[in-house]
């Protein structure tokens, strides 16, 4: 039935195509995974187009099926793969029934492919110049060792690494992420190919970073290649592609001009994709079309005993973190300041939001706040008495009033233990929680699922069990269960895909205006710590760049570090009505 | 145009695949293996119930028959037979392989444990401790205890189970290690839990669970290194008909009597196995990779 819904799409696109034949072409495709028994379909009639000099975007959240396509296109779909197409060509040539031998040939050659992650994609036993230079040998389309040196040394000049001499004789390991990227990408490019395919060529970078391999990128197009740019990023899209394809559960859902999505989307998923984007203009909005959950009965009750608001507010902050500094031993045995001399407070009932890139010890002074790591100068003290040099045994008595969410929840999880034990496991720590009787302890639990929006039914399910989101909430119930003053998140939704992220933040935005519960919220990404925090730190290299409102540091950034990460947040080209 | 890239070396693979799973989580292997180790239990328990002969009585008239109706799996060169034997030689044998493992994996807990649990020196003077014990064979080990406290059933134990224990306790540390690094022991501290709690809670049951597997495993190998022993000379003394004894026994006739090296060996074969897949099956559903039936 979907085939010949995207059969129809394609034709009706197809009229308005030029005459030439366009460079690549994918008619009705559909791939599917494992025996002939229990195949599973990953990609359903899809079909698109891609001319000279074009770039397509295919967007999706994961499981959407935009990966394995990109990968049919490069033949790298793996062994339990079954692929069927109508048509697929490239240059006029049926690119569906090449054999691993041709692939290669043409794979490099006149198809590129660059990768998420270049540290898993890079040989990391070989120098990069050396990788790059296997791309252009293997195709022989270098003679002699002089010529190859220099054109290694052209490639990596033109990606922009610094020092393409030196950064030629090291390993992967060696260079930055960015680095790291833009080697990859220079292996891709090597040989000129007339197609790039990036699948995700930045999730894995800092936003500062990102911003350079897009404009990297950006260049390559110029030179008129056709580039098939796969990504979740929808900012990151719309700022590359003429055109973006959207898809879901393996099929298109709507495809056209990145004006015509991004400015005038028509299907509801492609809506709820571009709504469920938090930034600026997001706050204090709700991201997910999900309504909040109760937290007071029909009889105007506090149903779920959770409620705060009677807590007494001193004038005195709940956590207050003076000067910290923590240092490191690194791999050569040298001390490395981590956090340097970094000094915040979270007042009651308000969100703390600390951003900042990879390496910028943001996640250090969350586990300082929580007091898993002890800094080496400075002291965090939680409501008013000595936290991090209190002793470990002190301080049992009173972490139930801190709680936190981790990016990855399955981690935190006893891989043995049901939703139910988790949950409970963790009610025992409320004040009077453990002479509950068993009875009631049940009846918490299923009101702290329900409470993050899970059915009782999830009790008996174990974490291997559910979906990332799932996980997400069920990590929030166990935090809540001890009815903590102050919640650490250390980037609560960094591994979910945009549309159960926005579920995540609606959810911590809800429990916090309804439960007055304060937040030390931890993120690489600007738009969600926009989103949710009332106060921002921004951190770079352990320093503590600039602290404020979270209006005047995003809208009125001060200070040029701050600056150019604001800058470097990839925005929308076209603006949603 | 229609076309499908399949290779049919993967289909075969995928069905081999197929097949190694459903004989792991297909329980007729598991009933079988059952079947067996009541067997043993019942010939270690009460050996007369499964006996067709007296293992002891001499019949010098039929020495070192073929198997037959009259004698299941033959006589020995005093005209003993040899399936008598075998199971009055069971109870000596288990009792070997399950003390010996026992104690190896207590004695493996404690050390490892402690070592994983406390780092800093006592985890280093540990570590040393296990790798020099490591560095010797286990053949080694369980020889000297033998020729230090003579050749009796409880040497043996103790021989083996100390001789094997450092492989479990370098294991056990380092599950412990891992254990203590996972986010759920950093999530359960977070939330206040006391040490103890912990330990209970989250560290021994994750750190021992693999152990399961390794504690069937370890007594089919703990026969096998009594059993040598026994070949030896160094284990259990004639006329005690312990495996390895058996073994030792019938090495001087293997040339005449096939029967009385290889029946006392598939003996121990057939129960190191069956412990195996049932440990297997155990540790299975402990990870709850199979439903309970």
């Amino acid at each position: 039935m979907n085939v010949t819904y995207s059969a129809a799409l394609f034709r009706q696109n197809a009229t308005h195509l030029p005459v030439s034949d366009p460079l690549l072409t994918v008619e009705n495709l559909d791939v599917s995974f494992g025996p002939a028994h229990a195949r599973r379909a990953v990609v359903k009639g899809v079909s698109f187009t891609v001319e000279e000099g074009r770039c397509i975007a295919i967007v999706g959240e994961s499981g959407s099926g935009k990966s394995v396509t990109a990968r049919t296109l490069v033949g790298l779909t793996g062994p339990r793969s079954h692929v069927q197409a109508d048509r697929l060509t490239f240059q006029g040539m049926d690119i569906g029934r090449l054999g691993d031998k041709k692939w290669r040939a043409l794979r490099g050659k006149r198809i590129g492919f660059v990768l998420q992650d270049a540290l898993v994609s890079l040989d990391p036993l070989r120098p990069i110049g050396k990788e790059i230079g296997e791309t252009l040998l293997a195709h022989r389309a270098i003679r002699t060792r002089a010529e190859l040196t220099e054109r290694v040394l052209d490639l990596l000049k033109l990606v922009g690494v610094p020092e393409p001499a030196v950064k030629a004789r090291q390993l992967p390991h060696e260079l930055s992420g960015g680095q790291r990227q833009r080697a990859l990408i220079a292996t891709a490019i090597a040989l000129d190919p007339a197609l790039l395919v990036a699948d995700e060529p930045t999730t894995a970078l800092d936003v500062t970073i990102q911003a350079q391999i897009l404009n990297l990128l950006s260049e390559t197009r110029e030179r008129g290649k056709a580039m098939i740019l796969i990504s979740h990023n929808l900012a990151v899209v719309s700022q590359m592609a003429d055109d973006v394809i959207v898809m879901r559960h393996g099929e298109i859902v709507e495809r056209g001009s990145s004006e015509q999505i991004f400015g005038d989307p028509r299907h509801e998923y492609t809506k709820c994709l571009l709504k469920a984007i938090p930034s600026v203009r997001s706050r204090g909005k709700r991201l997910s079309s999900s309504s909040a959950p109760r937290f007071i009965s029909a009889e105007g009750e506090n149903i779920k005993g959770l409620t705060q608001s009677d807590i007494a507010r001193p004038g005195r902050p709940l956590l207050e973190a003076e000067r910290l500094v923590k240092r490191f031993r690194g791999p050569d045995g040298r001390l490395r300041t981590v956090v340097n001399d970094v000094s915040f407070s979270l007042g009651y009932g308000e969100t703390l939001g600390i951003v900042g890139e990879s390496g910028s010890g943001k996640t250090t002074v969350a586990r300082m706040a929580l007091a898993l790591e002890i800094p080496d100068e400075g002291e965090v003290t939680f409501e008013g008495a000595p936290w991090t040099s209190a002793t470990e045994k002190e301080r049992c008595l009173r972490r139930s009033s801190i709680s936190v969410i981790y990016q990855d929840p399955l981690s935190s999880f006893d891989p043995r233990w049901t939703i139910e034990r988790i949950v409970d496991d963790a009610l025992t720590k409320r004040d009077g929680g453990s002479s509950l009787d068993r009875a009631s302890r049940q009846s918490e639990v299923s009101e702290l699922l329900d409470l993050v929006g899970l059915s009782p039914a999830f009790r008996t399910r174990r974490p291997l069990e559910l979906s990332g989101g799932q996980r997400q909430r069920v990590a929030i119930a166990r935090a809540l269960a001890p009815r903590p003053k102050i919640i650490v998140c250390d980037e609560p939704v960094s591994a979910l895909d945009v549309s159960i992220q926005a579920q995540i933040l609606d959810l911590l935005g809800d429990l916090k205006s309804h439960l007055g519960v304060s937040y030390l919220f931890i993120s690489h990404d600007l738009g969600v710590v926009h989103h949710l925090s009332d106060r921002v730190l921004v951190m770079n290299h352990g320093d503590a760049v600039e602290a404020g409102g979270a209006d005047d540091v995003f809208l009125q950034p001060r200070q040029p570090y701050t600056r150019r990460l604001v800058a470097a947040v990839p925005r929308f080209h076209f603006q949603a009505a | 145009m229609t076309y499908a890239t399949t290779s049919a070396g993967n289909e075969k693979a995928f069905v081999t695949a197929r097949v190694l799973t459903a004989a792991r989580t297909f329980p007729v292997l598991v009933y079988i293996a059952t079947a067996f180790i009541a067997f043993f239990f019942i010939a270690a328990v009460e050996q007369k119930l499964l006996q067709t002969h007296d293992p002891l009585a001499l019949d010098l008239m039929s020495p070192l028959q073929a198997p037959s109706r009259a004698h299941w799996l033959g006589t020995d060169q005093s005209g003993r037979d040899l399936y008598s034997r075998i199971v009055a030689g069971t109870g000596q044998s288990l009792s070997i392989g399950l003390g010996a493992t026992a104690l190896s994996l207590t004695v493996a807990l404690i050390l490892g444990v402690t070592a994983g649990l406390s780092g800093g020196w006592i985890d280093n003077v540990l570590s040393r401790f296990f790798d020099v014990l490591f560095a010797l064979p286990t053949l080694f080990l369980a020889l000297l205890f033998v020729s230090l406290f003579g050749t009796t059933v409880s040497t043996l134990i103790v021989a083996v189970g100390i001789g094997t224990s450092p492989g479990y306790a370098r294991m056990v540390r380092v599950q412990v290690l891992s254990v203590k690094a996972t986010g759920y022991v950093e999530a359960a501290k977070v939330l206040g839990h006391s040490p103890q709690r912990i330990l209970f809670n989250h560290i021994l049951p994750n750190a021992i669970g693999p152990l399961a597997t390794m504690f069937t495993l370890g007594i089919g190998q703990a026969i096998i290194w009594a059993s040598g022993l026994s070949f030896l000379g160094l284990g259990v003394a004639p006329p005690s008909s312990e495996w390895g004894a058996l073994l030792n026994a019938g090495r001087n006739y293997v040339i005449y009597a096939w029967w009385l090296e290889i029946m006392p060996g598939i003996a121990i074969a057939i129960f190191a196995l069956s412990v195996t897949v049932i440990g297997q099956y155990v540790q299975q559903r402990l990870e709850g990779r199979i439903d309970l039936p």
